[in-house]
C-alpha cells in the first residue's frame, strides 16, 4: 500500500514536471506521433480523410516541384555552407588576438544573428533591389553592371545565400573564436621554439585542435540549411517561376494553400528522414576527422 | 589572419633605416587587418544604417541615382503613414504579448521541470529526461501540419492561445537550466530540509536566487526566439489584428511591394526592441545563441 508519505512524494513530482510535460506531449510529442498517421491520409480538413497507404510518399517522390525544390535546398547548402563557415573562421581568426576595438568588432558583427529573418530578407532584397538598389549602385561605380538578383531566375537562389551568409557569419564567428580560445598558449611556444612558422602552427595546431567547434558549426547549419524557410519566403516566395522554391516552402504550400494535409506530412518525413541519415552520418564520419584532445 | 607586409622596395641599410624598417614590418600588418576588420564592420553595420536611411526618404527620392544616404527632405512621417495604413501598433502589441508570455512560461515550466531532473529521485527519471532530449531533435516542420489541425479542432487558430501555447514549455530550457542546478552546492538545500522546507520552497529560495545568470541566458533566448519567430506565427494567424511583427511586415511588403521607405520604417521599429536587448545583455544574447546554435 502507498502511504501518504509515497502519495506527496508523486504529488511534488507531479508539480515540478507537469507544467513542462503536459504542454510538450500535446504540443510536440503528440503532434509529432499524429503527423506518422496523417502522412498515410488523403485529407483536406473539410471531406473525411481517407486512407492511402503509402501514395503520399510515393507521389511526393515523383513530384517534379519537389524534386526542384530539393535541387534548389542542395544548391543552398553547397552555396552557404562554405562561405559562411570559411569567412566565420577567417572573422575569429582575426578576432583571436589582441585588439584595440576588438568588443566593437565582437557586437558588429554578431548583430545580425539577432535580427529576425524577415527584417534581414528585406534589408537585402531593398539592396539587391536590381534597378535602385545600393549594391547594384556600388558595382555600378567600379563599372560593373549588376545582375537582376531576386528577380532573376538564375540569381534568385543566389541572392538568398548571400543574405542568409551575411546573417550567420556572426554565429559561426562566436562558436569557432570559443573553440579558438581554448587551445593552450603552450602549443604555440613550443612549436615556435621547434621552428614552426606561422603557416605551419596554423595547419597543424589550430586546425586540429579547432575540429571540435568546427563539427558542431557543421552540424548545426547543415540542419538549420536544410530548413531554409523564412528568408525564401519573403525574398522570393519561391520564385520567380519557382526557381528557388525550397522544402519547407512546399511543405507549407501543399498544407496551407492546397490543403493536402497528408501529402505535407509526408514531406515533412522525408525531409526529417534526410536530416537525421546526414546527421548521423556526420556523427559517424566525425573519428575521421574530429580531433577531440 | 594577419599577412606578412610584402616590402615595396629592399630595406634600405644602415642601422637606422633597418630599425625602422623592423617597426614598418611591425605595424604595417597590423594596420592591414584594421582596415579589413573596419571594411567587414561596415558591410555588417551598413545594411542597419541603410534601412534607417531609407525608412525617413520620401517617395520621391526612394528611387534617385545616386542614392541619398542622408535624407532630403527628412520625412518622420513615414512612420505615422506606415501606421495609418497598417495596424503596427497591434503588430507590437501582440509580439510584446506573445513574446512577455512565452517566455515567462518557459522560464517557468524549465526551470520547475529542471528541478525535478536534477534534485528529486523517481523511477524513469533518466528515460524521460532522453525523452525531452529527443525531442530538440524534431524540427517544427515536421510538426506544424498536426499542430496546426490540433489548434484547428481546439478552435484557436487566430487566437493568443495559438500563436503561444506551442512554445509554454522547452526542452533545450530544461536542459540548460539542469545543467546550473547540477553545478549548485547541496549543503543549503540539505540544511533547509532539516529546517523542515519543502522542495518548492527550497526551488523558490535557494536554487532559483542562485542560479540568475542561466535564467537570464535562457530567459533572453526566449525572448529573442519569439520576438523573431515567424513560420508559425505565419501559419496559425489570418487576421490582421493579431499578426505579430515579422509575419505583419512580410504582409504589409507583399502589399506594398514598392514602398520600401514604409516596409523599412516598419522594420527599423521591429528591430529596436531587440537591439536594446541585445546592447544591454550582449553577453547573455551571445551565450545562448551559440548553445542553442539556434540561429534567430
Amino acid at each position: 500500500m502507498v502511504g501518504q508519505r509515497g502519495w506527496r512524494r508523486w504529488a511534488v513530482i507531479v508539480l515540478f514536471l507537469g507544467p513542462s510535460l503536459v504542454p510538450l506531449l500535446l504540443f510536440t510529442l503528440g503532434p509529432m506521433a499524429a503527423s506518422v498517421g496523417l502522412s498515410f491520409l488523403k485529407w483536406d480538413l473539410l471531406r473525411p480523410p481517407q486512407l492511402v497507404g503509402f501514395a503520399n510518399f510515393t507521389n511526393v517522390l515523383v513530384d517534379p516541384d519537389f524534386q526542384a525544390a530539393v535541387g534548389h535546398t542542395l544548391f543552398f547548402i553547397v552555396g552557404y555552407l562554405p562561405l559562411v563557415y570559411v569567412g566565420g573562421l577567417l572573422l575569429a581568426l582575426a578576432l583571436n588576438q589582441r585588439l584595440r576595438g576588438l568588443s566593437f568588432f565582437r557586437a558588429a558583427y554578431f548583430l545580425p544573428v539577432v535580427t529576425s529573418w524577415v527584417v534581414v530578407a528585406l534589408m537585402w532584397k531593398w539592396l539587391l533591389n536590381p534597378d535602385s538598389g545600393m549594391v547594384n549602385f556600388a558595382l555600378g561605380l567600379v563599372g560593373i553592371k549588376g545582375p537582376g538578383w531576386w528577380t532573376d531566375p538564375g540569381w534568385a537562389m543566389p541572392s538568398i545565400i548571400l543574405a542568409s551568409a551575411w546573417k550567420d557569419l556572426g554565429f559561426v564567428m562566436v562558436i569557432l573564436l570559443a573553440g579558438l580560445q581554448s587551445v593552450p598558449e603552450d602549443y604555440y611556444e613550443a612549436a615556435s621554439v621547434d621552428g614552426a612558422g606561422r603557416w605551419a602552427r596554423f595547419r597543424h595546431i589550430t586546425l586540429p585542435l579547432l575540429t571540435p567547434s568546427s563539427f558542431f558549426v557543421l552540424v548545426i547549419s547543415l540542419i538549420n540549411s536544410f530548413q531554409v524557410f523564412d528568408q525564401v519566403w519573403v525574398m522570393t516566395g519561391g520564385g520567380p517561376a519557382g526557381s528557388s522554391s525550397v522544402v519547407v516552402e512546399q511543405i507549407v504550400r501543399h498544407a496551407f494553400s492546397y490543403q493536402q494535409m497528408g501529402y505535407a506530412s509526408a514531406m515533412s518525413w522525408l525531409l526529417f528522414a534526410v536530416i537525421l541519415v546526414v546527421t548521423v552520418f556526420q556523427f559517424r564520419l566525425q573519428r575521421r576527422w574530429v580531433n577531440y584532445a | 589572419m594577419r599577412s606578412r607586409g610584402v616590402p615595396l622596395a629592399a630595406p634600405p641599410s644602415g642601422i637606422h633605416a633597418a630599425g625602422r624598417w623592423s617597426a614598418w614590418r611591425r605595424t604595417a600588418p597590423q594596420a592591414v587587418l584594421y582596415v579589413a576588420l573596419i571594411a567587414v564592420a561596415i558591410v555588417m553595420l551598413f545594411p542597419f544604417v541603410w534601412m534607417v536611411s531609407t525608412s525617413l526618404t520620401s517617395d520621391a527620392q526612394l528611387f534617385v541615382t545616386p542614392p541619398q544616404l542622408i535624407p532630403s527632405p527628412f520625412v518622420p512621417d513615414n512612420y505615422t503613414r506606415v501606421a495609418d495604413a497598417f495596424p503596427l501598433g497591434a503588430f507590437l502589441r501582440n509580439s510584446l504579448i506573445v513574446a512577455a508570455f512565452s517566455t515567462t512560461l518557459q522560464v517557468a515550466t524549465s526551470a520547475m521541470a529542471a528541478y525535478a531532473f536534477a534534485r528529486l529521485q523517481f523511477r524513469g527519471r533518466d528515460a524521460l529526461f532522453l525523452v525531452y532530449l529527443a525531442t530538440l531533435m524534431v524540427p517544427l516542420q515536421v510538426i506544424v501540419v498536426p499542430l496546426f489541425i490540433e489548434m484547428r479542432f481546439m478552435n484557436l487558430v487566430n487566437s493568443y492561445p495559438g500563436l503561444i501555447l506551442p512554445s509554454i514549455a522547452s526542452a533545450f530550457g530544461t536542459f540548460l537550466m539542469r545543467q546550473a542546478f547540477l553545478s549548485l552546492p547541496r549543503e543549503l538545500e540539505e540544511a533547509a530540509f532539516i529546517d523542515g522546507a519543502s522542495h518548492w520552497t527550497v526551488f523558490r529560495r535557494i536554487v532559483l536566487p542562485l542560479s540568475g545568470p542561466a535564467l537570464a541566458t535562457f530567459g533572453i533566448f526566449a525572448f529573442m526566439a519569439s520576438w523573431n519567430s515567424f513560420l508559425w506565427p505565419l501559419i496559425v494567424t489570418s487576421s490582421q489584428d493579431l499578426m505579430t511583427l515579422p509575419v505583419g511586415l512580410s504582409n504589409l511588403h507583399g502589399r506594398y511591394a514598392t514602398a520600401w521607405n514604409l516596409v523599412m520604417a516598419g522594420s527599423t521599429i521591429s528591430v529596436i526592441p531587440i537591439v536594446l536587448v541585445y546592447l544591454v545583455a550582449q553577453r547573455h544574447v551571445v551565450r545562448g545563441v551559440a548553445l542553442s546554435g539556434l540561429k534567430g
